[in-house]
């Protein structure tokens, strides 16, 4: 008996599954908020404060997108995901985007079937050493004794860059990038290598982060970008140019300073006028209002404020720009035009 | 020599008593103590050498450590601060004030601090209401109390209408009023009476009495989502749930797989086998994983409820194996001794096996529910924020990241407190029911 009641919800489930796959935002907006996949705490990526509100460079993705859609940057509801987690979470419908610095590669695009909706931070990964071991290039590590995270793309990275350059070294796996920092200060491991911006974190958090060097070398491409299901295209769309508005805004110089002045009246730069929603209409082709982009803006800045506010220079964690720059400056943040 | 012999005239004789001397210093106190104990031959005092050194050890990294602690700061930063103007920068501190900062998350995880008195009262009705089933001396009458305390802890915590718990209660009642009038009948009658029933009432006639009785007489406080819940309290509310709902299903199964009937022997072996087989971690994920893909999209069956599910389930198996040991402990004599007093099957395991069967399992089963209560901690593998999953996420701040065993510390002292607390209650009921048939 059980097995036939098993057997009947699963087709049920199937059935249904097949009908209600479209229409993202619909259930969105009969929900009153945006459901919104998160790490469980990643420096400057994703993390609660003390009063349990989120925070951090993903989380303002999330909460821009909620902007766009309510006028109101607090109708998000943040879904902790783990690693193993987050692909079931999105693709079952649970969360509705998914912000937790996920890599941009093909089979998650294509075999897991979901849509990258661009790329909010290209992350490459890189090592770091103590500084007196006089180290400057990671060509220089024969036989050095590297933590790493095991089970990770990192992993095969390391094994193929170093294969490439014909060095040898040995593995100290690790877990988590908490025993990482513990592992390298002890003097487990010579070298410990993870994404940059894992690693300018870790590094902020020692006792004397001058003692220890990023090595220029970066083996490898991580756009992390936030993802959705595929076969919803509206959303996909939505929130796509939600990121978009956000990049744009910074090359067209506005800022949640000067928004509002921007936004009451027409400006000579027809591009912000389309963006804000004082010309054209381009906020109903996304099935949202007139002010969607300028709440999202509104919301948490545009993507260089959000980037300066989380992990930027003048955080703990002083991320440089670099690859994140607008492409005006040498960047790839490269926002399609608003037309 | 005393002036009591002074008159001795034989030379070779004592005649009085000498006075009482005291024992050699060897023989006495703290001295005999740590020879006997501590020293009693070359071996014992070479261990006891390096024993104390070991200790001492210990407490000389660990002490100042502790007893440095800094409990105010705002970061760790500034924590590495004060300990550098105040003590140097190579003295050893704990910076404590991550916890001063943060135990209200440790505790209480995402829940409205508005509400926090909720689950406090919460704690406090549990402990009330376990109390006259824990402890024999209190007068029976309070177990009415314990029946009602599921129903207002839930109400507390989740919030909400309060018609929804007693609804949910009154399904109970509706089940025990099913169970008399169909016990005159048929006894298999009124057993599938008892099930079906409540399951009917639950399934179609609450929700819209729920709602009917909400919008004629709206009562209720705030309602709060589990997906809230968090921290230590995430821990209490998964384990007790568990605990307490795993025990009679647990006894149950152990039934059932002791049972004659082809059927329910062999489903009980099955479910226990197939349960106990595969490790938690699993039934957790698909609890959270595969269910999802399942359930119709759009379904909200909270995550909490569950794991709360498959967690009980997990116990279940292995308490119903602790009571088959002690069902299969109980000496044949007493079960023909029910059936010869005409005992039905119910009238005697309840009132000669089982209670002799349980005394036995007691250590058992404790045992398995201070695991159960530790492996709560697996949740933090799907996504769910309890007492370490919210390490990681203070961690992620840039305030407190590099913190590691002050937390660990912390969350460590919290689960001892319950788990000693259990184990001490085992000991007290087993003295307590302890019989001389051993």
């Amino acid at each position: 008996m059980k097995k036939t009641i098993f057997l009947g919800t699963l087709t049920v489930a199937g059935l249904c599954a097949a009908a209600a796959s479209a229409a993202t935002l619909d259930d969105v907006k009969a929900r009153g908020n945006l459901n919104c996949g998160v790490t469980t705490g990643l420096t400057g990526f994703a993390a609660p404060d003390a009063n349990g509100v989120w925070e951090g460079f993903d989380v303002d993705v999330c909460r821009a997108v909620a902007a766009a859609i309510f006028g109101d940057e607090n109708a998000v509801e943040f879904v902790p995901t783990t690693g193993e987690t987050r692909f079931t979470a999105l693709s079952s419908g649970e969360i509705d985007l998914l912000a937790r610095n996920t890599t941009w590669t093909m089979s998650r695009d294509t075999d897991l079937k979901f849509d990258f909706i661009g790329v909010n931070y290209y992350d490459g990964q890189g090592f770091m050493v103590p500084r007196e071991l006089g180290v400057t290039s990671a060509k220089e590590l024969d036989g050095a004794t590297v933590c790493i995270q095991t089970g990770t793309t990192t992993e095969l990275n390391l094994a193929d860059y170093f294969r490439a350059n014909n060095i040898s070294y040995e593995p100290v796996p690790i877990q988590t990038n908490a025993e990482a920092q513990q592992q390298y200060l002890a003097g487990a491991c010579d070298v410990y290598t993870t994404d940059a911006s894992g690693l300018a974190a870790t590094r902020a958090t020692f006792e004397a982060p001058a003692d220890h060097v990023l090595l220029p070398e970066i083996i490898s491409k991580e756009p992390l970008g936030p993802l959705v299901r595929h076969g919803d295209n509206e959303w996909g769309d939505l929130t796509m140019w939600v990121l978009n508005a956000l990049i744009a805004a910074e090359e067209l110089g506005i800022t949640s300073a000067n928004i509002a002045d921007m936004s009451a009246a027409p400006t000579n730069n027809p591009e912000v006028n389309r963006i804000l929603g004082t010309e054209g209409e381009l906020g109903a082709m996304i099935g949202l209002e007139a002010d969607w982009a300028k709440n999202a803006i509104m919301a948490g800045g545009n993507y260089g404020e959000i980037f300066e506010r989380n992990i930027g220079e003048n955080t703990p964690i002083g991320l440089a720009r670099g690859l994140n720059a607008q492409w005006t400056d040498g960047g790839l943040l490269y926002a399609p035009p608003f037309r | 020599m005393s002036d009591t012999d002074a008159h001795v005239t034989n030379a070779y004789f004592r005649e009085t008593m000498i006075a009482q001397q005291p024992p050699p210093a060897t023989e006495t106190g703290a001295i005999k103590w740590l020879r006997e104990n501590l020293f009693p031959t070359w071996l014992n005092a070479i261990g006891t050498v390096i024993a104390l050194y070991v200790i001492y050890f210990i407490i000389s990294h660990a002490a100042p450590w502790f007893l440095n602690g800094i409990w105010n700061a705002s970061s760790l930063t500034e924590c590495r601060e004060i300990r550098n103007a105040t003590l140097g920068p190579d003295a050893s501190a704990a910076c404590f004030a991550v916890i001063s900062d943060r135990w209200k998350q440790l505790l209480f995880g995402f829940y409205p601090s508005e509400a926090y008195w909720r689950p406090v009262v919460a704690l406090v009705i549990l402990l009330a209401g376990l109390a006259p089933v824990l402890f024999g001396s209190i007068p029976r009458r309070f177990m009415a109390f314990s029946l009602a305390s599921p129903f207002i802890i839930f109400f507390l915590l989740w919030g909400g209408s309060i018609w929804l718990p007693i609804a949910i209660a009154a399904g109970f009642v509706i089940g025990f009023y099913v169970a008399k009038a169909l016990a005159s009948v048929n006894q298999i009658v009124a057993l599938l009476g008892v099930v079906i029933v409540p399951i009917l009432y639950w399934f179609f006639v609450m929700m819209p009495l729920v709602n009917m009785l909400q919008g004629f007489l709206p009562i209720g406080i705030m309602a709060i989502e589990s997906k809230q819940f968090g921290g230590f309290m995430l821990s209490i509310v998964i384990g007790v749930a568990a605990i307490v709902l795993s025990l009679p299903l647990g006894i149950m199964l152990a039934l059932g797989r002791a049972s004659d009937l082809f059927i329910v022997n062999k489903l009980s072996v099955g479910f226990i086998e197939i349960i106990r087989g595969v490790p938690l971690i699993v039934w957790l994920f698909t609890a959270s994983l595969l269910l999802n893909y399942f359930l119709p999209p759009g379904t909200n069956f909270d995550l909490t409820l569950r794991v709360i599910i498959m967690v009980t389930l997990f116990s279940a198996a292995y308490i119903a194996e602790v009571v088959r040991g002690g069902l299969a402990a109980v000496p044949k004599g007493q079960y023909e001794g029910a059936d010869s007093l005409g005992l039905d099957y119910w009238q005697s395991m309840r009132l000669i096996v089982l209670p002799q069967a349980l005394k036995i399992s007691i250590p058992g089963i404790v045992n398995t529910f201070i695991g159960l209560f530790k492996d709560t901690t697996l949740v933090v593998f799907i996504g769910l924020l309890d007492p370490l999953g919210l390490t990681n996420s203070i961690r992620a701040s840039t305030d407190w990241n590099g913190i590691y065993w002050e937390l660990y510390v912390f969350i460590g002292l919290l689960f001892f407190v319950a788990c000693y607390a259990m184990g001490r209650y085992s000991m007290y009921l087993e003295r307590k029911l302890q019989r001389e048939n051993r």
